[in-house]
């Protein structure tokens, strides 16, 4: 059984637990069991090396690596309890509960209003004065309704990279999903952009647990409650971010968020 | 410092970057040259159709009479020949005549040297015809009936002949709508009527209306018949007497006459007036005298008829077989194959497809559509091959719903596939072969309906040839729909086929158009294929027309790539037909680009929708 930290242990819900998980692409191993459960309403930094499998692991926790040819994985992923690989569960809703934020920016080629919207569209919910609703909410809690509430129909794309990932942060909690996964959503934008989104983070917590890859190190320690420090897909350290930091226990980890290597 | 890093000039040519430059802009120049070149060519020729050039007339020396011969005509060409006998360089010049019932031939070459004096009479007239094309002519009298006549010197005589033109134009048109729309509709009504008849089934008391209504319906047409017969022997009513250059008198009936002007007093206001009227007389009338006169109005329409109906038939077509190409099918040497076959598809003759669209769609469909299948199961095997067709799709079915969006196994996957390439392969042969059909236009035959060359298997045939392109250029524009986009929309919960239609397809659209531009380019102006799919050099009646129900799928057309090779290669008088050529060679280009302008519009369109502002 996957466990939080020692310290969170009594205070928080173990949301989403990811139990002796091994996973593989083709023939080459990506993920070495990983064992670990992220806290309902908090923010749990993943953070590691380039091809660590942070990434990997994210995109595991609402199936997006079922689009990659030759995946195979052992152990298990659950979701409040629900295995993810339960042959009931269905990919589609298993994503509406777990909503999405890339790395780039990617709005679609429509107007903000349908952007946002995107995911009551494609399940079906066409009621103009829900939707009305769905997107003043979205965007207030994006932080970005006050910036286009007059140009809602206008195209996504006249929007700043800010603004957009933003716009790609709203889209992703529009139909109320249970947990967001961030892939370094701020990558790509300018320091203060990057700021903006991580006050947006931290409001966020307060409705959805959320997980965040980043390389930012500073980053982490602003805003994840919890970190994970990965190496060589394997999990090397686990626990509440300020100790983590200020007093790692593995040598890996002290050398790695010491600047030792990236 | 060493010699490799001096920064001094390199010795090598070809590392200077100018000379390449003028390399390749020769290639790009001679190209155009030649695209200019030939624009010019036919836009020069295919204008100058329609201006109406002055008229000379000669007077020729002939040694042996003693009375000099006359001859009128407009030059059309002069060059040089080598007479046979001395060796000699011997100017000619080629003039043309008109009157072709008088001459027999409406050109005629002369020598230079037989030439004794050339003027240009002031009161020659041109008359255009609807029969026999133009006559050059001094006017002599206007017979208005039997007894009356109006002499050429008589003031009131040119704004008489105007009038009497004009109200045989009329008349004429009167004649046309007559024949053509009425008669043409209970034509058509008293068919449909025969063809019930001829059903055997009918009971007597059926049979005795439909009789009293086929009596009503003929007794109808012998009215409208003698209508147009009244108006056409009215027509014959005025005559002009009028002479020719030789002095040879000649009688026409007056309202023949299409127009007719001074050629010689024409002002260049006068002329631009002749010329603005002919060029509209060619886009919108009919054609005449084996196509060499008159308009090309039914070549234009049904060319634009059958290439919308092509591009809304390779569309969708294309789009969905690109989508599973791009989207679905499993990469692999399959699939590698499979898209070097679909590219190479591009490469195969034109006469090909036609011959396998006059074979499968013509004779095959068409022929199964006339008459049913020519060799029915035996009814027991038939309802055998009904129930396993309707089993294997009920299981097919059930396997596809249930399909999670999970790895499946090996073994599901193959019976899913089997299962549904058998559904298909029984449900074609259930339709293909069933007893019980007889055909939709089993009543009409031996004269097939839809077992005969159509716009319909053209169009069909047409998209066929050009599916590769649309789907070459879908699948391109598909990869272009970036892979982060794809996957948000993943993300959002949205199933791969909303994806595909809400992201990807809206996406790749601007790409879609380009492939149909290409295909509009290549199938309007594709000529062998159709010759033997439906096209014909003079179609009596327009695939779209006001007769229910209106779009006539079934009937041949006309169509200019093919109206160009039949008025130059198989044309009577191809001398007389040389210049429409040009004429229609410029305007099927000029319809190719506004089609092409208009897919174009809608492209810049959609990508300033995709796209509303760059950052």
């Amino acid at each position: 059984m996957p466990q939080l930290p020692v310290s969170l242990q009594n205070k928080a819900h173990p949301f989403i637990e990811v139990d002796h998980f091994d996973f593989w692409y083709g023939p080459k191993q990506v993920l070495h069991d990983i064992d670990l459960a992220f806290p309902e309403k908090h923010i749990t930094a993943l953070i590691g090396p380039s091809g660590c499998g942070k990434t990997t692991l994210l995109r595991n926790l609402n199936r997006m690596n079922d689009l990659v040819d030759g995946i195979s994985h052992r152990g298990d992923i659950r979701l409040d309890g629900t295995s993810l690989y339960d042959p009931k569960v269905e990919v589609i809703s298993l994503r509406k509960r777990v909503g999405m934020v890339f790395q780039k920016y990617n709005p679609f080629p429509k107007s903000i209003y349908e952007n946002v919207i995107f995911s009551l569209r494609v399940a079906g919910r066409n009621n103009r004065a829900q939707l009305n609703e769905v997107v003043e909410q979205s965007l207030r809690q994006a932080a970005l309704w006050d910036e286009v509430k007059d140009k809602l129909h206008q195209s996504a794309f006249g929007l700043s990279g800010g603004q957009q990932q933003r716009l790609c942060i709203a889209r992703a909690i529009a139909n109320r999903p249970q947990v967001l996964l961030m892939d370094e959503p701020c990558a790509a934008l300018d320091p203060i952009a990057t700021l903006k989104i991580e006050e947006l983070m931290t409001q966020l917590k307060e409705e959805f647990t959320i997980v965040i890859v980043t390389h930012n190190m500073e980053q982490a320690r602003r805003v994840a409650d919890l970190t994970a420090f990965f190496y060589l897909g394997k999990l090397i350290e686990y626990g509440e971010t300020i100790p983590l930091f200020s007093n790692p226990a593995e040598v890996q980890t002290e050398a790695y968020i010491s600047g030792r290597f990236s | 410092m060493s010699d490799a890093q001096s920064i001094a000039p390199s010795k090598q040519l070809s590392s200077k970057g100018e000379i390449k430059v003028w390399l390749t802009a020769t290639g790009l120049n001679v190209g155009l040259f030649m695209i200019a070149g030939l624009l010019l060519l036919i836009t020069w020729n295919g204008l100058s159709v329609f201006w109406p050039k002055s008229v000379t007339e000669f007077t020729l020396t002939n040694s042996k009479n003693a009375k000099p011969e006359k001859i009128a005509g407009i030059i059309t060409k002069k060059q040089t020949r080598r007479s046979a006998a001395t060796g000699q360089a011997i100017e000619e010049i080629q003039i043309f005549t008109g009157n072709r019932d008088a001459y027999g031939l409406a050109f005629r070459f002369l020598d230079q040297t037989s030439i004794a004096s050339e003027e240009y009479p002031q009161n020659l007239l041109i008359a255009e015809r609807s029969e026999y094309g133009k006559a050059l002519f001094y006017p002599v009298r206007l017979e208005l009936n039997t007894t009356q006549s109006l002499p050429a010197t008589d003031p009131k005589f040119l704004s008489e002949l105007n009038r009497l033109v004009r109200e045989g134009n009329a008349r004429r048109e009167e004649i046309s709508e007559l024949e053509t729309d009425e008669i043409g509709a209970i034509n058509f009504r008293i068919n449909k009527l025969d063809i019930r008849l001829r059903k055997t089934e009918l009971t007597s008391d059926d049979r005795s209306r439909l009789e009293q209504e086929m009596v009503s319906l003929r007794s109808e047409y012998s009215q409208l018949a003698t209508r147009s017969t009244a108006l056409r022997d009215r027509q014959k009513l005025e005559k002009l007497v009028y002479s020719l250059s030789s002095g040879e008198e000649r009688t026409q009936p007056v309202a023949d006459i299409i127009q007719f002007y001074s050629p010689n007093q024409l002002t260049f206001g006068g002329r631009l007036q002749i010329f603005a009227k002919n060029v509209i007389a060619f886009l919108t009338d009919e054609p005449r005298e084996a196509n060499t006169e008159g308009g090309i109005f039914p070549a234009i329409f049904g060319t634009f008829v059958m290439t919308l109906l092509m591009a809304a038939l390779v569309t969708p077509l294309g789009i969905i077989a690109a989508i599973y190409l791009h989207e679905y099918a499993k990469p692999g040497l399959m699939l590698q194959a499979i898209r070097i076959c679909v590219n190479n598809l591009a490469g195969v003759p034109s006469i090909v497809f036609g011959v396998f669209g006059l074979g499968f769609f013509v004779y095959g469909v068409g022929g199964f559509m006339d008459r049913g299948p020519s060799t029915p199961l035996p009814e027991r095997w038939w309802y055998l091959a009904g129930i396993s067709a309707i089993v294997t799709l009920v299981g097919a079915l059930l396997l596809s719903f249930n399909k999670t969006s999970g790895p499946t196994s090996k073994t599901r996957n193959l019976i899913s596939n089997t299962l549904w390439l058998s559904a298909t392969l029984l449900t074609l042969l259930t339709i293909a072969k069933c007893p019980y059909f007889h055909g939709f236009f089993h009543e009409s035959l031996p004269s097939p309906t839809f077992g005969t060359g159509g716009i319909l298997w053209a169009s069909i045939t047409l998209s066929l040839m050009t599916l590769p392109v649309v789907i070459v250029a879908t699948e391109e524009a598909l990869s272009a729909v970036p892979r982060g986009v794809r996957e948000a929309a993943l993300a959002c919960g949205a199933s791969k086929w909303q994806m595909i239609q809400r992201i990807a397809l809206p996406g790749a659209l601007p790409g879609v158009m380009t492939g149909i531009i290409l295909a509009m380019a290549r199938g309007a102006g594709e000529v062998a294929p159709l010759m033997i799919t439906g096209v014909v050099k003079l179609a009596p009646s327009l695939p779209i027309d006001g007769i229910a129900p209106f779009i006539h799928a079934e009937r041949k057309f006309m169509h200019l790539g093919f109206h160009i090779f039949d008025l130059g290669f198989q044309s009577p008088d191809s001398e007389a037909a040389k210049p429409m050529v040009f004429a229609t060679t410029l305007l099927l280009i000029f319809l190719v680009v506004v089609l092409n302008l208009t897919a174009i519009q809608i492209r810049s369109h959609l990508r300033r929708r995709l796209q509303a502002s760059a950052f």
